[in-house]
């Protein structure tokens, strides 16, 4: 990576370079769009398929180093990316109207993948946000959980809170600034992913009985 | 009341901080109108049509008389010297610059205050009987549980960006004051058979666009579970619930669109991963919060107080008053008083800055430093002694605070409408004021008896005006003001939806209208018979014939 392009990742608390490359999938013909009361439709609906099997059979995969395949890719070429991943360089994207079962459905230990990211296209679809969660807590994921697309300083915290640990901030704003997103809280009430339990089992509060 | 401890403070004072830097960069341009939206909304901050708009929590509609004479001071140092009472029993600003925002965050933070989440798609400012606590019929006093859920519901990360904002309200007496089926989430406790606390849990009712009332998602749940419970309900809406239609993204289009049987299979599949979880709730920890909402400290008191009975005999005007704006009370020898936000002729729960300052002092004087605000936007002191009675009315009328109109026609529920929200259709305010004038006779309103009347500008429904026994609904019609009404609405545990009797009217032919209403229920009501009864028993039709008579007469004439 050149060093005349700022780093746009965050992970473990620090601007960091990224490794990994983004797979895409090849846009073939014309997106639909579609529209309702003038504004053009820009959210999916849970459940819809991310991909045709053209435009899957279409996804270049660069020959070498770390690559995150869109989730529809990896399910309909698992064969011949296994190498890849035995050799720790094949991570998985999700969009946020995909569904995190079809990832977890034949692929009981989800840590085989070093690196999950979840696409976010605007950033006040939270649907990310229970993505997030029930890839930590329901599929016990461990490894590096990152957010990437329309990631903003203002909702990282909420990110961090459901378990991501690794952000691309949108290229046009600064990750330098983004980073201070994360400390908005100190002591947030509810449990969530990165402090399962909520405030009154983590501190003695005012007027407990103890 | 409930206490901050240092973790609250912390809480709300870094939201101010963090208010104030987002504030600053929208400022400085570095963040866009759209980014910014959500931001400032989730603070209760709106673009009106003159200027914001900042929508203060009240949580459940309790506040302490020193909390009031913050928000008296910030509506004359920040505002034109008064403030609206929501129907969500929040406050709003009508007039503050978005560059002081911040700062009236600020002061409010030092009165344990804030306006987190009173706007946005994220879960609102949660809502409860004005009368929690003190009612006679009171099964729970369901404040406790309401503070543990306006805590876990703040800043909740998973539920920071729904399809749509989530409404939650929670009663726990016998007459549903809360209108808990018109919630995303209601909730109702009551004693099960083995007398632990359980909540019958509705799910996907509200007004707006698509009024319905909620279906009940669990009939009995332990009170433990409803941190976890919420949040396997609030799940599934995140995750599934519309995000490319505004109109169909309110979590009950959801469950219609699944089916209640469907959802509910869902929400069990959430939570059976969910359940026992840290968010259980833990007897110490309702204990802890409870502990914030003991019993008042009351007297030993007679069940009758001489001077008040006197007072009563004696005095027509106060007989009055305490027939419509005193209540029942648990305690011997106390009530409670609704003071009037709707005296005639002025926008329905408006409060001037004085007015507020006057009730932060009755309630210093009258009331345990208390007080509540009620859907229906009036001011309530929860605990007063019979013997007060008297001298607190002629305090609070003295300050228009006394207008004996309580649960009658002119305590008309109204929400701002097209003097000030820029979503409206039509103008509502000024349907209200033509409506009090109309029936301006005291007397004349007492004979009516009973009766809400409730006004929206648009379909968003702020007014509530499909459970109103009579609802007026601002319409557009080839760009000017319209107005439909319905009849047979009804809050309460008995709620329903009302009936629209016909095409709609201009705004001068409403006091006209409502007042043809209330002529066919005079002349058809039985004995004891409240117009929401009447409608009940006779139906739709007769109130239609006789309101739209004159104009099928018109055109008739017009054919010939
Ligand atoms: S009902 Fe409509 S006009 Fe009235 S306050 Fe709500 S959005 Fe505005």
């Amino acid at each position: 990576m050149s060093n005349a392009t700022p780093k746009q990742l965050i992970h473990g608390n620090q601007i960091v370079a990224d490794e990994w490359t983004l797979v895409k999938l090849p846009v073939l013909g014309e997106e639909v769009v579609r529209k309702q009361a003038g504004k053009v439709v820009l959210f999916k609906l849970t459940g819809e398929p991310g991909a045709s099997a053209e435009q899957i059979a279409a996804t270049e995969i660069p020959a070498s180093g770390k690559v995150i395949v869109p989730l529809s890719v990896w399910l309909a070429r698992k064969a011949e990316l296994q190498e890849r991943l035995a050799k720790g360089e094949l991570g998985v994207w999700l969009a946020t109207h995909e569904v995190v079962e079809a990832l977890a459905a034949d692929q009981a230990d989800l840590n085989v993948f070093p690196l999950i990211a979840v696409f976010v296209e605007r950033f006040a679809d939270g649907r990310i946000f229970s993505i997030g969660n029930l890839l930590r807590t329901r599929h016990a994921y461990k490894n590096e959980l990152r957010a990437f697309g329309d990631v903003l300083r203002d909702q990282l915290f909420f990110l961090k809170r459901c378990g991501y640990d690794s952000y691309l901030i949108r290229a046009d704003r600064s990750a330098e600034d983004a980073l201070a997103g994360l400390q908005d809280f100190t002591e947030p009430y509810q449990g969530a992913v990165d402090l399962a339990e909520p405030v009154w089992r983590r501190r003695q509060r005012n007027g407990a009985t103890a | 009341m409930y206490k901050y401890d240092e973790i609250d403070q912390a809480i709300v004072n870094e939201r101010v901080a963090q208010y104030r830097d987002q504030t600053r960069r929208y400022l400085a341009g570095e963040l866009s109108d759209e980014e910014f939206r959500p931001l400032r909304l989730q603070n209760g901050l709106y673009i009106q049509r003159h200027a914001p708009m900042l929508r203060i929590a009240i949580p459940y509609g309790t506040l302490a008389s020193y909390q009031l004479r913050k928000l008296a001071e910030i509506t004359r140092r920040y505002d034109r010297g008064y403030g609206h009472f929501s129907t969500r029993q929040n406050l709003q600003l009508n007039w503050p610059r978005l560059e002081d925002t911040p700062d009236i965050l600020a002061e409010l933070a030092t009165v344990q205050m804030h306006a987190i989440q009173t706007s946005g798609n994220c879960i609102r400012n949660i809502t409860t009987d004005q009368f929690a606590g003190i009612a006679p019929d009171e099964i729970i006093d369901p404040r406790a549980v309401a503070e543990i859920m306006r805590q876990w519901s703040t800043f909740h990360p998973e539920f920071a960006l729904l399809p749509r904002k989530f409404k939650i309200a929670v009663s726990g007496s016998q007459q549903d004051r809360a209108l808990v089926q018109a919630h995303d989430i209601g909730l109702e406790f009551f004693y099960d058979a083995d007398h632990k606390m359980a909540i019958k849990v509705w799910v996907g009712g509200g007004l707006g666009r698509t009024p319905i009332l909620g279906t009940v998602i669990n009939e009995q749940l332990e009170w433990q579970h409803v941190l976890t419970y919420c949040e396997a309900i609030i799940r599934v809406y995140n995750l599934h619930g519309r995000r490319d239609n505004s109109y169909k993204a309110r979590i009950k289009i959801l469950v219609k669109a699944l089916g209640i049987d469907e959802f509910r299979r869902q929400v069990d599949a959430e939570w059976a991963h969910l359940k026992d979880g840290p968010n259980t709730i833990t007897e110490a920890e309702l204990e802890r919060v409870a502990h914030h909402f003991t019993r008042m400290p009351y007297d030993t008191l007679p069940a009758h107080d001489a001077s008040f009975d006197a007072a009563i005999a004696s005095n027509p005007a106060f007989a009055a008053w305490v027939k419509r704006c005193v209540h029942a009370h648990r305690e011997p020898g106390y009530r409670a008083v609704t003071l009037s936000l709707k005296p005639h002729g002025v926008a329905p729960g408006d409060a001037t800055t004085e007015q507020m300052q006057v009730v932060a002092d009755l309630a210093d004087r009258y009331s345990f430093n208390e007080l509540r605000v009620s859907h229906e936007q009036n001011l309530i002191l929860t605990d007063v002694r019979l013997g007060d009675l008297y001298a607190l009315w002629e305090n609070a009328r003295a300050h228009g605070l006394a207008t004996p109109n309580i649960g009658l026609l002119t305590d008309i529920i109204c929400c701002p409408g097209g003097d000030f929200c820029s979503l409206a259709n039509a103008k509502s305010i000024p349907i209200a004021e033509a409506i009090q004038r109309q029936f301006d006779n005291l007397d004349y309103l007492h004979d009516i008896g009973d009766l809400e009347l409730n006004i929206s500008g648009c379909m968003n429904a702020c007014g509530h005006h499909h459970i109103g026994h009579i609802g007026i609904l601002g319409v557009d019609k080839d760009g000017s003001e319209w107005y439909q009404v319905t009849i047979g609405g009804k809050q309460g545990s008995d709620a329903s939806l009302g009936t629209v009797i016909g095409p709609a009217f201009s705004a001068d032919e409403m006091p006209g209208v409502v007042q043809r209403l209330i002529d066919v229920y005079i002349a058809q009501r039985s004995d004891e018979e409240r117009f929401i009864d009447t409608v009940r028993r006779i139906g739709v039709a007769p109130f239609k014939e006789y309101v739209y008579a004159d104009k099928a007469g018109k055109k008739e004439a017009a054919h010939v």
